[in-house]
Formats: C-alpha cells, sequence, structure tokens
C-alpha cells in the first residue's frame, strides 16, 4: 500500500466550483450593465432623444448636425410633443466626385410622449452646436410643494 | 431624394490600438468626402463640438480629425437615453498630395468641414543633355 503524505493528498474537485464560477461572472455582468448602460435604449425613430427631469422643468436633448434652426418644427399638443423637420443635402459643386457619402438627407418627424403635464406658455428650445436643447417647464399642479411645518 | 425619411445610425465607438489615459469616450464621426480638381473636402457629423474643441491634423499623409466635446452639465435626473455624447475621432489616410498650408477648416452647426487643396503637380524639369 502506498503511502500518502497528508499534504500531498490530490486535490479533491468540488462540484459546486463551476456554479460558483459562473454566479460571479453573472454578477460581473450585471453590475456593468447597471453602471455603464443605464437606461440605454434604442432609438428606431430619428432623431434619437435624451430626457432629463427635475424639480420644475424637463430637458430634451437630440443631437441633429447640420440641421438650420429654420428648418425645425417643434410643437407642443396635450403632453405630445412633436419634433418635425428636414435636413438638406449640402450643395453640390459642379465635377465633383463623391468618395464617401455617410451623412444623410431627408425629413424626420418625431412625436413622444411627455412624462407629466408641462405649461404650454413656457417652453423654450435652442439649437446651439447642432445640439437641439428644448426646456419644458412643468405645469403649476405637478410641481413639487415645499410644505412647511408649523410648531 | 431629399424627401426620404432619415433614419437613425447608431454612434460607434472608435476601436483604438493604444489605450487612453484619460478615460474619454470616441466616436466615429459620420463623414461625406467629395473631390474636385482643386481641392477635397471632408465633412464630418460633430455635434456639440465648439470651433475652439476641433483639432486637425495632417501628418505623413494620415490626417486625423478630433473633436473634443465638453461634458454638458444638465441639472436633473435622466429619464431617457438613447444616445450617448463623447468626442470623435477620426482618421484618413490620403492618397493625393495637399498642399499642407492652405488646409482650411471651419465648424458649423455641429458639422465640421476640412478644406484641402490639392498641391499644383509637380512641374516636370527638363534637364539638357549637353553634347560632348
Amino acid at each position: 500500500m502506498a503511502l500518502i503524505r497528508f499534504t500531498e493528498r490530490p486535490h479533491f474537485r468540488n462540484p459546486w466550483a463551476e456554479f460558483e464560477r459562473i454566479r460571479r461572472g453573472l454578477d460581473e455582468l450585471s453590475q456593468n450593465l447597471i453602471s455603464e448602460g443605464k437606461m440605454h435604449m434604442h432609438a428606431t425613430v430619428y432623431p434619437p432623444l435624451n430626457m432629463y427631469e427635475n424639480a420644475d422643468s424637463l430637458i430634451i436633448k437630440a443631437e441633429l448636425p447640420g440641421v438650420q434652426a429654420e428648418d425645425l418644427d417643434i410643437s407642443v399638443e396635450g403632453d405630445t410633443l412633436t419634433l418635425l423637420g428636414k435636413r438638406k443635402a449640402h450643395q453640390e459643386e459642379e465635377q465633383t466626385s463623391y468618395h464617401r457619402r455617410e451623412i444623410e438627407a431627408g425629413n424626420f418627424s418625431r412625436a413622444i410622449a411627455l412624462p407629466t403635464k408641462v405649461d404650454l406658455d413656457k417652453i423654450t428650445a435652442k439649437l446651439v452646436d447642432g445640439v437641439l436643447t428644448i426646456t419644458l417647464t412643468k405645469a403649476d399642479e405637478v410641481k413639487p410643494r415645499q410644505i412647511s411645518i408649523t410648531t | 431624394m431629399s424627401e426620404k425619411e432619415l433614419k437613425v445610425q447608431e454612434k460607434q465607438l472608435v476601436q483604438q490600438e493604444n489605450e487612453e489615459t484619460k478615460p474619454e469616450k470616441y466616436f466615429v464621426p459620420a463623414v461625406d468626402i467629395f473631390e474636385t480638381d482643386e481641392q477635397v473636402t471632408v465633412v464630418a457629423e460633430m455635434p456639440g463640438v465648439k470651433s475652439t474643441g476641433v483639432d486637425v491634423s495632417l501628418e505623413d499623409d494620415v490626417l486625423t480629425i478630433r473633436g473634443h466635446r465638453e461634458e454638458d452639465e444638465i441639472d436633473g435626473r435622466l429619464l431617457l437615453q438613447e444616445y450617448e455624447s463623447g468626442s470623435y475621432l477620426r482618421r484618413f489616410t490620403m492618397a493625393e498630395t495637399i498642399d499642407r498650408d492652405k488646409i482650411r477648416a471651419s465648424m458649423s452647426g455641429g458639422l465640421l468641414k476640412v478644406e484641402l487643396p490639392k498641391a499644383a503637380p509637380a512641374q516636370p524639369r527638363r534637364i539638357e543633355v549637353q553634347a560632348g
């Protein structure tokens, strides 16, 4: 009979080790998704929008490079914001040969449901460096109200 | 042709061979490149980049366009995020000889336009062979 010293005995495989490894991997994956993607959604209608909310306003941002302010039409009806516009192709000169055409020209229209009621008289929009920012003030009835405590 | 509906183009992250020391996101801007007899024009989409944040360089026939975007600070909670913002970077190898001193770049409404005039073709020089 061969004698094996206690410390040199073969390492027994833990049958659950593989599951443990998978669990750790999944934890890591979900952690990364939470921290990085947040609520990143893929827009299906142009233009992709980002929306922010604070105590008294809603802010909507969209990247619209090459779109002129006069070609944009923003309207709010009830709680639906509609964004219409067009991007013109830049003027073509004679005898131009294109090597790459990745920037498209065309029309777009997008409607988005606003999460709260807004004050229709206090809507501002600005287009700076190709980024559109629409600021909508929330209607008075949905604004948070400070309640003072009387003692 | 201009009547067609615009489609969403997903922003692509730049695949870089070297890592950046600053954790900054670089996207590939969409470009149009066209050429006339006199010049090559590159138009790139860089929304949110100011004219001070643009860096155009031509080194060893490699044109690099870089647009640095400052973080826009918004006071508020993010409700919906359909796009990410970051800086832009793209490189091209130029096939033509460019007159480096005459490169012009301009930024308007989120579009960068770089005009690269072609260098005058080198004049053939006749070498007289002297009878001797």
